[in-house]
């Protein structure tokens, strides 16, 4: 691969790329590994594991920057994240024994197709209404998971009841193993478990899920930063752009209507399923 | 627990609900509580993020003012990020050459600073919701870091 930027187009493109990478992780509850990764190793020729490692950094810078704003507006429910983090970690320390025990190829195809149909059931459901008819589910009670966040878009307080708290856990754990031996796809998975399995409201499952990623990529930074996979020169730009964009669309999450986040996380969902099954099916 | 309460007032499920009932003190002094770790944590996400993007400036401008040729060379950018490009890799390396003032090194120790928010955020967790007397959430908390500590630990051997 030869190179046609100095040093400096290629941080000033990388910056402007990452904001709005920031922009939609911090509004979908993902890393922005999906644009960050591919705009990295297509378009600019880095190496993959230089690209993987500017990911986890964009995943964190996305996390802490969007959180900062959630916590305070109390989009995120933060008992919720503490209880499922219980499972995401537990998923992600078995997932580093599982690695060369399961074949990375069928993780992909398995993942690409449960991606896939859980846009599906999202899709469908993009009109019900948030917080209602839910199951009562007595884990969700003693662990006081209900709560309420004010929606701007609608100028309405909006009171949830959680339910589906052991389902929840279960695919928590499996998202957590997931992420652990693909380095990928921990918010994708995350965002559907919260909204399908335990009703949450989709801007509350983003929310939350945004809270969470942080501490899974926290986990496998320190790995990546001693095996020398996260190059400073391309994690830097990558850093400020997504945090930069992070901050601003922490501001625009409330604004937006429910059913339009759903839909852009929909075709996101879409677009990360076809990306895992073509490289199941590439080997 | 408050003394001027009497005993048999129950803990309050839902914060916000209890605010105007009976409880009125009670809700209001936990809604409080929940209230100052909110901020709290938002605030050290907000420190945390601050800091690391300002030290990560600071390294990049570094980066750039003692290498005039980074701004016109087109070589130079497969040497930074290419297969075998060299920046430090141990933490001790990383403060040597961040003392040193070199700009690449002092990138990292701001990348540091963003690693360590999350799990620092946990940490603080855990003295939140002691504060809120919620012993199920200080035991699931602590077992969290002890969880994320270890994973720091097992990828240390493995790495």
């Amino acid at each position: 691969m030869s190179f046609t930027m100095t040093p400096l187009e290629f941080s000033g493109i990388t910056f402007c790329v990452s904001i709005g990478a920031g922009v939609l992780g911090s509004l979908l509850g993902l890393g922005g590994g999906i644009i960050i990764i591919p705009f990295l190793t297509l378009l600019m020729g880095i190496d993959i594991h230089y690209a993987v490692g500017a990911s986890i950094v964009s995943v964190i810078a996305t996390s802490s920057g969007a959180a900062a704003a959630y916590v305070r507006e109390r989009m995120t429910n933060m008992r919720v994240a503490m209880v499922l983090e219980l499972a995401t970690t537990t998923g992600a320390l078995t997932g580093a024994y599982l690695a060369g025990v399961i074949p990375v190829r069928w993780l992909y195809i398995t993942f690409g197709v449960v991606l896939g149909y859980s846009a599906l059931i999202m899709y469908r459901k993009r009109h019900q209404k948030e917080g209602e008819d839910v199951a009562p589910d007595a884990l969700a009670d003693w662990l006081r998971l209900h709560d309420s966040y004010f929606d701007e878009a609608t100028g309405k307080t909006i009171a949830y009841r959680v339910t589906g708290t052991k389902l929840g856990l279960v695919l928590m754990y499996i998202a957590g193993i997931v992420s652990g031996l693909l380095g990928i796809g921990s918010g994708a998975l995350k965002v559907p478990a919260m909204d399908i399995a335990m009703r949450l409201p989709i801007k509350v499952s983003s929310a939350t899920s945004n809270f969470m990623i942080g501490v899974t990529a926290a986990a496998s930074a320190g790995v990546y930063f001693a095996r020398g996979e996260i190059d400073p020169f391309v994690a830097a730009p990558v850093m400020v752009g997504v945090l930069v964009g992070a901050t601003a669309g922490s501001k625009l999450l409330g604004k937006i209507n429910s059913v339009w986040i759903r839909t852009i996380f929909v075709v996101v969902l879409l677009y990360i399923s076809l990306q895992m099954l073509l490289k199941g099916a590439h080997g | 627990m408050n003394p001027e309460v009497p005993a048999p007032t129950p803990e309050p499920d839902h914060p916000k609900e209890v605010g105007n009932a009976v409880g009125a003190e009670v809700g209001d002094d936990v809604e409080n509580k929940v209230r100052t770790v909110e901020i709290l944590i938002s605030n050290l996400l907000r420190g945390g993020v601050v800091l690391s993007m300002l030290t990560v400036l600071l390294g990049t401008v570094l980066s750039f003012i003692h290498h005039p040729d980074y701004t016109t060379s087109k070589e130079e950018l497969a040497l930074l990020t290419q297969p075998g490009a060299t920046f430090p890799h141990s933490i001790m390396e990383v403060f040597t050459d961040a003392r040193a003032g070199h700009g690449q090194a002092i990138v990292i120790v701001g990348l540091v600073f963003l690693i360590a928010t999350p799990v620092l955020r946990v940490a603080i967790s855990i003295f939140a919701f002691m504060y809120q007397h919620d012993r199920a959430y200080v035991v699931i908390t602590t077992v969290v870091l002890i969880l994320l500590l270890a994973s720091f630990a097992l990828g240390k051997v493995e790495g």
